[in-house]
């Protein structure tokens, strides 16, 4: 395999080699612990000042506000936890169907611990339907949390409207902005969001570093606890290379939102072309959505074995079929949807970056066809009259 | 990414075998097809088998299969296999043989081998005129409701390919890979058929030691007992050189074995093995036992 033609952003970016300079000097020679009381250390207590900036910045937040974590699930974690001990009277929760695994697990296990919590549906396009909050909150509900776009379908959800129902009834808002750091403007200044969580590997920074913006005056209380770090809000000596990284590529972030556009373009001519291909859908809302994901349904063909053909020309994408997780269900997110299992089981998600050319895309739009008439000619299903898989798939959903 | 063997890979890129048989009318021949699985769960197959009916032999057989890499590959290797064989050869085809066909297969993969097994299964008892639907009742309870799996089916993988925990179970035919609210079930059903395996190796021993005591000679089921343990000493060595071996068949004192990879392929590796077994079985059996090793 000879280049990489990386359209799997979502999952994970390459770190910008601009990020990749900042870091190293604190890998090397900028070693000192930042809670030491030594101008070595001091040197470097003040490049997590800088990040913290920079961070903020992309947020349009304090510096005050922002919280270094390790990581997406961890910032989710800790949101989720502080919102709960915010007010501890309240035991109803909010969040919908389709969060990542670290919110939608974590929420499985408030629930055993005596909280109710309502998961809200999504439609046909992954969209959220705000009645549906507005008749599920009630005084008693401590906390609404939701992502602000989806992983899987780039879906953007409106979360400033979410928000403004959850202050209503005093709930704390949450937001798992993971996906959107990087890709759409935030203004946490004039946002009513309160507790938000983003990821650095998400927008070209290593992995292993995240933030989570606290909003001023928010009762928090830590996750991790010990030494006095982050003013012990989140203790642990900071990861400070990391840290310098996610500063560096907020900083780069704020500067390329300008070209999303671009990215958007590229998105876009790949969609036209992939929907071109006969018996194919979009799975996702064509409207409110990331600029740099599709997702694609190819009907009759099961997912792995497009990405497997795929890597072939070392294109890389990712799937919501269940075989290339090791789990045997596809995504949860697909399924909330309602998608047929006709397109569920061979949809693929194509997300972009603002590495991604002209000629990544051409080579995509230059195989798919082939790919999926040859693995059409191989499958036993053609079309949705296919009787002998209708009424195994009735029984199937019926057991659930 | 899954960790597929080069076998995998070749048969997923150039699968062999692949489409349906049409109806050819020729006389003396029959085309018949068995399907499995479905869309909903992810993997379906549909075997296509043409069959001489004077010698009940498979003449062709073709695939049309919906699902990943590994459920392709498994079934063109499955296809493979069944060329030429006899149906009732033909029913003794087990997963194992269609992973072992393909180099091996990811454990959360073995799935993909089942349903080619089952698929060939379908055909056969389909072309026999066996009702597969009492064939499915007569499988027992349903113990995954998630994807349709009964208490049988669980049975007999874990006996086939002796697995001892509901991983195992899950990745071979999928129960307990949904709501997983059948685990328990599962653990039960392996912890069953552990215990009746352990039992009947104490009853036949038991039975050996008397007969020994006796002087009588062995029954078949008892030297079949003697024979597989002792192969399992000499396998994990065969192992260790990309081969295998399995007990094929016994007749009086001749013990047919089937040497795989690395010990089928050549010549005098075959001998020498077929002697090294010969020789543990003979001291570990019967003195006078002949190994004969079938293609
Ligand atoms: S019943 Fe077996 S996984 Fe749900």
């Amino acid at each position: 395999m000879s280049a990489v033609i990386y359209l799997d952003n979502n999952a994970t970016t390459q770190v910008d080699p601009e990020v990749v300079a900042a870091i190293l000097p604190y890998l090397t020679q900028y070693y000192g612990n930042p809670s030491s009381m030594h101008s070595f250390g001091g040197q470097v207590g003040k490049a997590l000042k800088q990040a913290r900036n920079q961070v903020a910045s992309l947020l349009g937040a304090e510096e005050s506000e922002i919280i270094f974590t390790s990581c997406g699930t961890e910032g989710n974690n800790t949101a989720i936890r502080a919102a709960i001990a915010a007010q501890p009277d309240r035991k109803h929760l909010i969040t919908t169907q389709v969060e990542h695994a670290c919110v939608l697990n974590l929420f499985k296990q408030l629930e055993k611990q005596g909280y109710t919590v309502t998961y809200l549906s999504v439609n046909r396009k992954g969209q959220l339907d705000l009645m549906e909050l507005e008749a599920a909150i009630t005084g008693s509900t401590a906390l609404v949390s939701t992502m602000y776009a989806n992983n899987e379908t780039g879906t953007v959800f409106p979360v400033e409207q979410a928000g403004a129902i959850a202050k209503e009834y005093g709930a704390t808002f949450h937001v798992d902005a993971v996906q959107v750091a990087g890709k759409l403007p935030l203004n946490m200044k004039t946002s009513t969001i309160d507790l938000m969580t983003i990821s650095g590997h998400k927008l070209h920074a290593p992995k292993g570093v995240g933030a989570l913006f606290v909003r001023r005056g928010f009762r928090f209380r830590p996750l991790l606890v010990g030494g006095h770090q982050e003013r012990g809000r989140r203790a642990g000596t900071e990861n400070v290379a990391g840290i310098v990284g996610l500063g560096k590529a907020a900083e780069l972030a704020q500067l390329h939102l300008a070209d999303v556009a671009t990215e958007k373009k590229l998105r876009d001519r790949l969609e036209k072309g992939l929907l071109a291909i006969s018996d194919t859908e979009l799975n996702g809302d064509r409207k409110n959505r990331l600029p740099n994901t599709t997702n694609i349904g190819f009907k009759y063909i099961e997912g792995e074995a497009i990405l497997l053909s795929l890597d072939q020309y070392g294109i890389c994408a990712s799937s919501g079929s269940a075989c290339t997780s090791g789990s045997l269900e596809p995504s949860h997110v697909l399924r909330a949807m309602g998608l047929p299992y006709t397109i569920l089981h061979g949809s693929i998600r194509f997300s972009l970056s603002r590495n991604t050319t002209e000629s990544d895309i051409d080579l995509v739009l230059e195989v798919m066809p082939g790919i999926v008439e040859r693995l059409r000619a191989l499958s036993p299903f053609n079309n949705d009259q296919a009787e002998w898989l209708q009424d195994r798939e009735e029984a199937v959903v019926g057991a659930r | 990414m899954w960790d597929y063997t080069e076998k995998v890979l070749d048969l997923f890129y150039n699968p062999k075998n692949q489409g349906a048989i049409e109806d050819p009318s020729e006389a003396g021949v029959a085309v018949v097809f068995g399907e499995v699985g479905s869309i909903a769960c992810g993997d379906a197959l549909r075997l296509h088998l043409k069959i001489e009916v004077e010698a009940d032999r498979i003449l062709d057989a073709r695939f049309q299969t919906f699902g990943c890499t590994s459920a392709i590959a498994s079934s063109s290797a499955l296809t493979e296999i069944i060329k030429g064989i006899t149906l009732d050869e033909a029913l003794n085809v087990s997963n194992r043989d269609i992973a072992n066909y393909l180099g091996g297969l990811p454990e959360e993969k073995m799935h993909c081998s089942v349903m080619g097994q089952e698929a060939l299964e379908a055909a056969i008892y389909k072309y026999r005129g066996i009702e597969v639907e009492h064939h499915e009742e007569d499988d027992g309870a349903l113990i995954c409701s998630c994807f349709g799996v009964s208490e049988n089916r669980i049975r007999r993988v874990v006996i086939e390919n002796n697995l001892t925990t509901v991983e195992q179970v899950t990745s071979y035919v999928k129960a307990g890979g949904g709501c997983s609210s059948c685990a328990a079930e599962i653990e039960d059903l392996i912890a069953a058929v552990q215990q009746e395996k352990a039992l009947t190796a104490t009853r036949v021993a038991a039975e050996i030691a008397t007969a020994q005591a006796q002087n009588r000679p062995l029954t078949t089921v008892q030297k079949i007992s003697l024979i597989q343990t002792a192969l399992q000493e000499v396998r994990p060595m065969l192992l260790a050189d990309g081969g295998d071996v399995e007990l094929y068949d016994i007749e009086g004192d001749v013990v047919k074995v089937v040497l795989k990879g690395a010990c089928g392929s050549c010549e005098s590796s075959t001998a020498t093995l077929k002697n090294a077994i010969e020789v543990r079985l003979r001291e570990r059996v019967l003195p006078n036992l002949v190994v004969e090793a079938v293609a």
